[in-house]
């Protein structure tokens, strides 16, 4: 049987080749028929999961309680040392200094990624702004978002972390940071499916060894990984529940 | 476990007066005028079990409250009772909570040294194998504008308690 596997849309490009290695080293170390699908953005993969289609997700938070609580996947591990951070920034010459110079009807540009969305727009929250009276411009990548930035189209932009501090230090001299988040505690993770329920200990057992094996390690390099570390049932649940009351 | 305020911790001149917690805890709390802003870009965590004893506190916490996390583990959540929190907001919260829903206010908290900070807090069960086995609360950055909007509320809601 080939089981399927798949990873959040929100991956960053550069790691794209590493993903297809990652899968090739899984498949040896687990003895398992493995096939990585990447869909293009959350809605296809989210219908993917909905018809059971999916045995294994590198997923995204937002994802997380849905893949637990409807699907019955259990957490494996997230790559060590690593959390979703959001930042809120401008262009470097705009007038606003902090968030609460925002007024309604500012413009917003984001890209579809839900987890770094929802911290974006509850750091925008002091300012008294919500998706009700902000100016929303969607996105397909960063890049795009601060590009907006640039050219005055948009007033703020919403990152996620390592993606704006991966931009070329020509656009970061043009932006300015109003907000990093430190939360901490919200993280992808990689999930195992019902279907593979019964190899989950051998799973565990070869992505946790990962960054000790030669070719382990160099695989991890590809994906920008340091190692994976273990993520337990009670741990997931509280990082559901932590996604739930920032939904509300 | 939870102590009476001690005057050695407050900073500067402070009011004293004496809430009754849930749990029939009579508690003397010391505070002052001295407001803390609450800090870009962080949340406040907690847990409780279902009676409501801290059970789990993140580092902002612990920065916020101006208490040890060795003080908070075993302590009512409502060590950060502040005097012009109304009761019916509480009782509202725990209502909400004990129906399974989620709550969502504004919260005006009192520090160790007697300053206070508001937040916006959410509060919710957490729900294992169809059990409630504790609630988790996160705070996060309110506007002003919804605490200007508090103060004139509960200030209210208190005479009413008080009438």
């Amino acid at each position: 049987m080939t089981f399927k596997f798949t990873v959040s849309p929100d991956f960053t490009p550069d790691h794209l080749s590493g993903w297809y290695i990652f899968n090739t080293w899984l498949q040896k170390q687990t003895d398992s028929a493995i096939h990585l699908e990447i869909y293009n953005d959350f809605q296809l993969q989210r219908e993917a999961i909905a018809h059971d289609q999916i045995d294994l997700i590198y997923a995204n938070p937002f994802d997380a309680a849905m893949l637990v609580r409807e699907k019955g996947f259990m957490p494996l591990v997230k790559p060590q040392g690593e959390s979703d951070e959001a930042i809120i920034a401008v262009n470097a010459d705009s007038a606003i200094q902090c968030v609460t110079d925002l007024k309604p009807g500012t413009r917003v540009s984001y890209t579809d990624d839900p987890d770094v969305r929802l911290m974006g727009m509850i750091m925008l929250e002091p300012g008294d702004l919500d998706v009700g009276n902000i100016q929303g411009v969607p996105c397909d990548t960063y890049i795009l978002v601060a590009k907006h930035l640039l050219q005055g189209d948009a007033d703020v932009g919403i990152f996620l972390a390592e993606a704006y501090d991966d931009l070329s230090e020509m656009i970061k001299k043009r932006l300015r940071i109003l907000v990093r988040s430190q939360i901490g505690v919200i993280h992808h993770s990689l999930m195992i499916g019902p279907k593979l329920k019964d190899k989950k200990e051998l799973f565990e057992k070869c992505l946790l060894k990962m960054a000790e094996e030669t070719k382990g390690g160099g695989v991890l390099e590809s994906l920008g990984f340091k190692g994976w570390e273990k993520v337990d049932e009670e741990e997931m649940e509280f990082m559901i529940d932590l996604m739930d009351t920032l939904n509300v | 476990m939870i102590h009476d305020m001690q005057p050695e911790f407050i900073k500067g001149e402070y009011q004293e007066a004496t809430l009754e917690l849930y749990g029939g805890i009579r508690r003397r709390v010391l505070y002052n005028e001295s407001e803390i802003p609450y800090p870009d870009g962080k949340l406040i965590v907690s847990t409780t079990d279902p009676e409501g004893i801290i059970t789990h506190v993140n580092q902002s916490f612990v920065d916020m409250s101006g208490y040890t996390e060795a003080e908070l583990i075993g302590a009512p959540h409502s060590i950060l009772r502040h005097p012009d929190m109304p009761s019916a907001a509480f009782k509202d919260l725990w209502d909400t909570v004990n129906r399974g829903d989620k709550w969502q206010g504004f919260v005006k908290n009192l520090r160790k040294d007697g300053a206070y900070y508001w937040v916006k807090a959410t509060v919710i069960p957490n729900v294992r194998q169809g059990k409630v086995v504790g609630y988790t609360s996160v705070r996060r950055k309110p506007s002003r504008t919804k605490v200007e909007e508090s103060i004139k509320l509960y200030s209210a809601m208190i005479q009413q308690e008080r009438a």
